[in-house]
């Protein structure tokens, strides 16, 4: 990579926000500079000069009363300099009115879901780089660990507030690019808010450790001309969580269409922990292969699939997958790797299930 | 007070071990300051290695982007036991071992106030760190949610080694507790006749303030994690919102002791570069009375800025602005420090023997720390810098040529005091300017790196981090096998393998009580209290 490309400093952003946060970054940073090269000046200056090997003989004072409290006052008054745009900006921040869009943000274990409160769209990002490219396997994409199945479609020149949550750990919403990071805390709600100004794709991270895979689960952002996001939204069907598309509802499926649509599911939404070939990472992740649920009865295990486990990352993909893909990741983890029960679970199952429930 | 100190004239070498089992027992039962001294400073150094292994792995599994040698659950675990014994187990216990070794001989006292109090703050220690350490080896994973351990991460969904760590920080906590208390008893009362407190050596200042912020704080530690082990064990939810909990308040009551902590680990260490600069500038230590007052300002703040660690937790307008003031105001005293040091140097006779060269990087590379986390005070940007590695850079710059730094100065030049040995000048050099040059290329590149957009703790990364990631790695290896010059040249230094004998008073420009005794100090010094003018 040229030396030139190299970023080594806050992004200006695309944001109000984000440029007034980038221009007190560098107001602060040359105030530090300033004095840094006062105060590292005479520094470097009796360094060379006051040696004893050229024969410098030591003054006696050790005291100056005067001195001492103007050098403590001077540094109050830069200090307050410095806290009047600070706080003039943070206000400018906390102000959350006439926002045109909202949007919920939840942090999962190690997902983001995005709602859209007044459109009723609502769906997951997931990383999608691929495991061969993180075990340097083949050659890593351009935006390696910050590119998503799903992104944030958004659109420019308004005001956009987010909500940030959490479903289990604290995560926290980051982009730079728009000047935005929140923690997402389970019960509580965070509110944030941007205006982008022009059109593009901003990528971010979870910034808040929230466990094993903290560093796979990127942000990334598509801001759209609004012409293009009201198209964007029309292409949405509202209500159905978003993971693969649900075209086979309703129907049974033969155990082969199962196994097969249960691998992709289960790559996508189980595999972090449980691994691809079901050994898991014992014994926070258990392994799917022999394990237990997988093996034993199938309402114990399509149970656990829906409602998960409290207290474990084990979430409740009942609210997080359509029924189609529930069914097939179960009918997968109890066929795959040798745990051949032979069962197949079908979308009616999991609907009763979750009637029951 | 004066018949105890002609008590312990009874007996005046130290025991001499015939046999193993008799070395054993001086070690684990001995109350004498100078040994206990010595044990502490003997476990910082090895902890010190332990811990800096840890930080090998992680810069080696840095060095390119893609997982090559640990996987993302045992970086987690590197991550936070690397910073736990690095702030417990090596800091911590180092600047103890210096109190206990200098803080009798500065005061002219015969020894630590309540010995056998001081031999069994050190004994909870090795078990404290074996429990910790043991959770590496157990089955399932070690904790692994960082240095901080956030609720729910660390409850809820912490591993089941969690509790080995809760009961091993108790274990800290008490150990530190009683330290304090002791180095609080032994100022008050054993200080020598004429030793007013306006003439004490600033060094023992900084730690007579440092132990009351240690009694202060611990006790909040303690009940931090006595409250996640009770969430964790006994059905109550004080960080579990699904209960009526709040994870915030974790984190409140966490950084309520944690951000004290860190003036733990740079108080004692302002008081020894205010030993060492005005000892080889030849000239007093400039403005004496506000070095004080800095120090105690400096530990007031430190307790009503805590919430600056949790600006991104979404608090209310006015509690960003008052933490966000309280914070800036730090920089007031830290800067009246700074610029006493500079002027003490200014118009000095200065040489530059290892100690000296090490103070005054302290005094550069720490300022530099202390901008970084001016800028980290002001709110909005630190929405941009929370949680990457410009704050990794940013508590690195004053806990690395800070605290470490300080620590490495103070061997330096008391070692002599201890040992009777002159140290080997030329590895000192060597240590200092590798050490140093180090430091710089491993963290100076993660201001970029924190600013560029990448996060702290994680265990692989974008593709346009790699670059400076490469440099920071490659610094963090020159700087850790560097290390191994200061562990040849102290255990040389120890054996009296350069053959250079210490005269009582080390170093030409060095003043205080410490130089007035042999070198090295006999077992039991100032049994007969000195007169100070």
């Amino acid at each position: 990579m040229n030396i030139a490309d190299l970023q080594y400093n806050m992004p200006r952003g695309v944001t109000p926000l984000s440029h007034q946060i980038h221009n007190l970054h560098m107001t602060i940073f040359w105030i530090c500079v300033a004095i840094g090269v006062v105060v590292f000046g005479v520094l470097l200056y009796s360094l060379v000069m006051h040696r004893k090997s050229r024969g410098y003989q030591a003054a006696q004072f050790h005291e100056h009363p005067v001195l001492e409290v103007t050098w403590a006052i001077i540094p109050f008054i830069i200090l307050v300099a410095m806290a009047v745009p600070a706080t003039t900006v943070l206000m400018r921040m906390e102000d959350y009115r006439n926002s045109e869009i909202t949007i919920k943000v939840t942090g999962y274990q190690w997902k983001w879901k995005y709602e859209y409160l007044d459109q009723g769209i609502s769906f997951f990002s997931n990383l999608s780089t691929p495991l061969d490219q993180i075990q340097n396997k083949v050659a890593k994409n351009p935006w390696y660990l910050l590119e998503v199945d799903h992104p944030l479609v958004v659109p420019v020149q308004k005001k956009i507030r987010l909500l940030v949550t959490s479903n289990d750990v604290i995560h926290s919403w980051w982009v730079p690019e728009l000047g935005i990071k929140r923690d997402a805390i389970p019960g509580f709600i965070h509110e944030a808010w941007a205006i982008i100004e022009k059109p593009g794709t901003y990528r971010g991270q979870c910034a808040e450790l929230c466990g094993v895979n903290h560093g796979f689960m990127p942000i990334v952002i598509e801001a759209k001309s609004d012409a293009d996001f009201q198209q964007w939204v029309a292409s949405q069907k509202p209500g159905q969580p978003k993971q693969l598309p649900a075209v086979l509802s309703g129907k049974n499926w033969t155990k082969d269409e199962l196994m097969k649509r249960g691998e992709q599911a289960y790559n996508t939404s189980c595999s972090v922990c449980h691994k691809v070939d079901g050994a898991g990472m014992p014994p926070t992740f258990p392994a799917m292969k022999g394990s237990k649920v997988a093996t034993g009865p199938v309402s114990a295990h399509i149970d656990m699939v829906l409602n998960g486990k409290t207290g474990t990352a084990m979430q409740a993909f009942g609210t997080q997958l359509s029924d189609d893909d529930l069914a097939a990741i179960i009918t997968y983890e109890r066929n795959a790797w040798g745990n051949n029960t032979g069962d197949v679970v079908q979308p009616a199952d999991i609907a009763k299930a979750k009637g029951k429930g | 007070m004066s018949e105890a100190i002609e008590h312990l004239d009874d007996h005046h070498g130290a025991p001499q071990a015939k046999t193993k089992l008799e070395w054993i027992k001086r070690w684990v039962f001995t109350t004498n300051h100078k040994d206990i001294g010595t044990l502490y400073l003997m476990l910082s150094l090895f902890m010190f290695f332990v811990a800096g292994a840890m930080a090998m792995l992680i810069r080696a599994e840095l060095f390119k982007p893609g997982l090559q040698f640990l996987q993302p659950e045992f970086f987690n675990q590197m991550t936070t036991m690397h910073g736990l014994i690095m702030i417990f187990g090596v800091v911590m216990p180092a600047m103890v071992g210096l109190a206990n070794w200098q803080i009798p001989m500065m005061i002219g006292a015969p020894d630590m106030a309540l010995p056998r109090l001081n031999n069994w703050s050190f004994w909870i220690l090795p078990f404290a760190f074996t429990l910790l350490g043991s959770t590496l080896f157990m089955k399932g994973p070690a904790p692994d949610f960082g240095w901080t351990f956030y609720a729910p991460l660390s409850t809820t969904y912490g591993p089941a080694s969690t509790d080995y760590m809760i009961f091993s920080i108790h274990l800290m906590g008490l150990s530190s507790i009683m330290g304090a208390i002791n180095i609080i008893a032994t100022i008050i009362n054993l200080r020598a006749p004429g030793m007013a407190w306006m003439k004490l050596p600033i060094f023992v200042w900084g730690w007579f303030i440092t132990a009351f912020l240690l009694l202060a704080i611990m006790p909040v530690l303690a009940g931090a994690v006595t409250m996640m082990l009770t969430d964790r064990h006994f059905g109550t939810s004080f960080f579990n919102p699904a209960g009526g909990g709040d994870p915030v308040l974790f984190q409140h009551v966490f950084w309520f002791f944690g951000h004290p902590e860190v003036y733990v680990l740079i108080l004692p260490a302002f008081g020894i570069i205010s030993q060492i600069i005005p000892t080889f500038s030849r000239k007093k230590l400039f403005g004496y009375n506000f070095m004080v007052y800095a120090i105690g300002a400096i530990a007031f703040l430190s307790f009503i800025v805590w919430a600056h660690h949790m600006f991104t937790t979404g608090m209310p307008l006015a509690g960003e602005l008052f933490f966000m003031y309280a914070t800036m105001l730090i920089a007031v005293p830290a800067g009246v420090k700074v610029f006493n040091w500079v002027t003490t140097m200014f118009r000095g006779a200065m040489t530059f023997e290892t100690p000296m060269l090490f103070a005054v990087a302290f005094v550069i590379l720490f300022t530099i720390g202390g901008f970084s986390g001016l800028m980290l005070a002001i709110v909005p940007a630190d929405y941009q810098y929370q949680d990457t590695y410009f704050v990794v850079a940013h508590f690195h710059y004053v806990l690395v040529p800070g605290s470490i730094f300080s620590i490495i100065a103070a061997v330096y030049y008391w070692l002599p005091k201890w040992t009777g040995h002159m140290y080997n000048e030329y590895l000192g050099k060597w240590h200092f300017w590798l050490t140093t040059i180090a430091l710089n290329i491993t963290f100076f590149p993660m201001h970029f790196l924190g600013l560029a957009g990448m996060p702290r703790r994680i265990p692989d990364y974008a593709l346009q981090f790699a670059s400076f990631n490469e440099i920071a790695s490659i610094g963090a290896f020159i700087f850790g096998f560097s290390q191994l010059i200061f562990l040849y040249n102290v255990i040389q230094t120890i054996r009296g393998k350069w053959k250079i004998a210490a005269p009582a008073r080390v170093w030409e420009g060095a003043e205080g009580l410490e130089w007035t005794l042999p070198s090295p100090a006999p077992y039991h010094t100032f049994s007969v209290p000195p007169e100070v003018h």
